[in-house]
């Protein structure tokens, strides 16, 4: 090696200078690289390049896709929350009414109980009130006898001879008094 | 390697250039025009690299990548956003001959920086060839979509006539000077970064001559090397990217001639 080394070194020695302007390499040397560059180019493009832009665009491809099917979920979760809530409403409007209507029942229901016991209630205070006018009247037909009799025997005891009439006269001033 | 087997006899000689000494792979003889080189072989393993990391490495066509299809489709994408916003959507279809020459570049850069490693790129042949190639590509694209308009590349007609023929003197020069920039820029910052690095390398043992100067010399070398190590990663990634962005930006004047 030191000696290859030393001949080459002695070979740049005996050719002064820069080994780029030695001429006498330049034919191998372009012949070499268009032979690199010939076949660089034809693996590039005949494969690494297709394939790669044909890898980057499915990647596009998916990503997009992914992207248009995320956006399509996402209109059909919108939707979704659309159509729970629009249930929801009509549920609760739903509920709604029929709370109302069973109030107007209940109402109606109840105001007729009510009346139908406000008329039985009317009909036994008038029986009731009439039956006391009843009970009163009776009652005050037995005072005055009670006092018609009682007012003869006091009469009868203290001497007297009751006069019926005027008994009956005294006792219904009295009882007016 | 050289300059250790002088150093030997006791002082110090630089050989920087002889990384470049392009010699038969096989045996001694000359280098005549089908001879494996080591510039051949770097250029194949730029090569194998290409389709390890382009076709090996996206061979699983997943799309969820691993790791190599990730870096594969980074430099696909990375290039094809180069030619698409530099040169136009209409440039697309030169996409794979742009590539072609970034990956080319960027590995025969990356690969030259592994030690014991040749670089073809340091060469001003094969830059020239790339940068001729972009160059006569551009005239004939440019010709054979616009005509004669191609012509008003060099007609500045937003200036003051009298000014025109001028300025289209300076267009043509400039025009015509691309193709040595463009190859000497890339050749020029590959060579100087690995005759500095080898320079730097000759001052490193020089502890084992004196032990006084030597013990200040050999570690300041030792980084020096790779500080110049670390910016040569960044060169070599950003020739190739100025390279290829330049392809671009005569591309874009071969299909679109109007100032």
């Amino acid at each position: 090696m030191a000696s290859e080394t030393q001949n080459a070194a002695d070979a740049a020695a005996s050719a002064p200078g820069m080994p780029q302007l030695d001429f006498s390499t330049f034919g191998n040397q372009i012949f070499w690289l268009m032979v690199t560059l010939v076949v660089i180019y034809f693996v590039l493009s005949r494969i690494a390049l297709p394939r790669i832009a044909a890898v980057l665009a499915e990647r596009q491809g998916t990503i997009t896709n992914d992207l248009s099917a995320a956006e399509d979920l996402k209109v059909k979760a919108g939707e979704a929350e659309e159509a729970y809530n629009k249930a929801l409403a009509d549920a609760r409007a739903e509920a709604q009414t029929i709370i109302a209507e069973a109030k107007a029942e209940i109402q109606t229901d109840l105001d007729e109980a009510m009346a139908k016991a406000d008329a039985e209630i009317a009909a036994k205070l008038a029986e009731s009130e009439s039956k006391i006018a009843e009970i009163r009247e009776g009652a005050m037909e037995s005072v005055k006898d009670v006092a018609k009799d009682t007012a003869k025997e006091l009469v009868a005891a203290m001497g007297g001879k009751a006069d019926a009439r005027s008994v009956t006269a005294a006792v219904n001033a009295r009882m007016k008094g | 390697m050289a300059t250790e087997a002088n150093s030997d006899e006791g002082g110090l000689v630089f050989h920087p250039m002889d990384q470049f000494i392009i010699k038969p792979l096989f045996g001694d003889g000359p280098v005549g025009m089908f001879t494996i080189t080591n510039s051949t072989l770097w250029m194949a393993l730029s090569v194998i690299a290409i389709i390890a990391l382009m076709v090996l490495g996206t061979s699983g066509r997943s799309t969820i990548p691993g790791r190599i299809q990730s870096i594969g489709e980074l430099a696909y994408g990375f290039v094809y956003k180069m030619v698409e916003d530099v040169a136009g959507k209409d440039a697309v279809g030169f996409f794979p001959y742009v590539m072609t020459l970034f990956m080319f570049i960027v590995f025969a850069n990356f690969l030259g920086l592994l030690p014991a490693a040749f670089t073809p790129t340091s060469h001003i042949a094969v830059t020239a060839v790339l940068a001729l190639l972009v160059f006569v590509t551009v005239t004939v694209v440019g010709f054979v979509k616009h005509g004669l308009g191609f012509l008003g590349l060099f007609w500045v007609s937003s200036a003051p006539l009298p000014l025109r023929p001028v300025l289209a003197l300076i267009e043509i020069i400039s025009y015509f000077v691309r193709p040595v920039s463009h190859s000497i820029r890339l050749m020029g910052n590959m060579m100087a970064g690995h005759a500095v690095i080898k320079v730097f390398a000759a001052f490193a043992p020089m502890i084992l001559l004196s032990t006084g100067l030597g013990l200040l010399v050999t570690p300041l070398s030792v980084i020096a090397i790779a500080a110049i190590y670390g910016l040569e990663i960044l060169v070599a990634f950003i020739q190739a990217y100025v390279f290829t962005i330049l392809t671009c930006v005569y591309l874009k004047d071969a299909l679109h001639p109007a100032h």
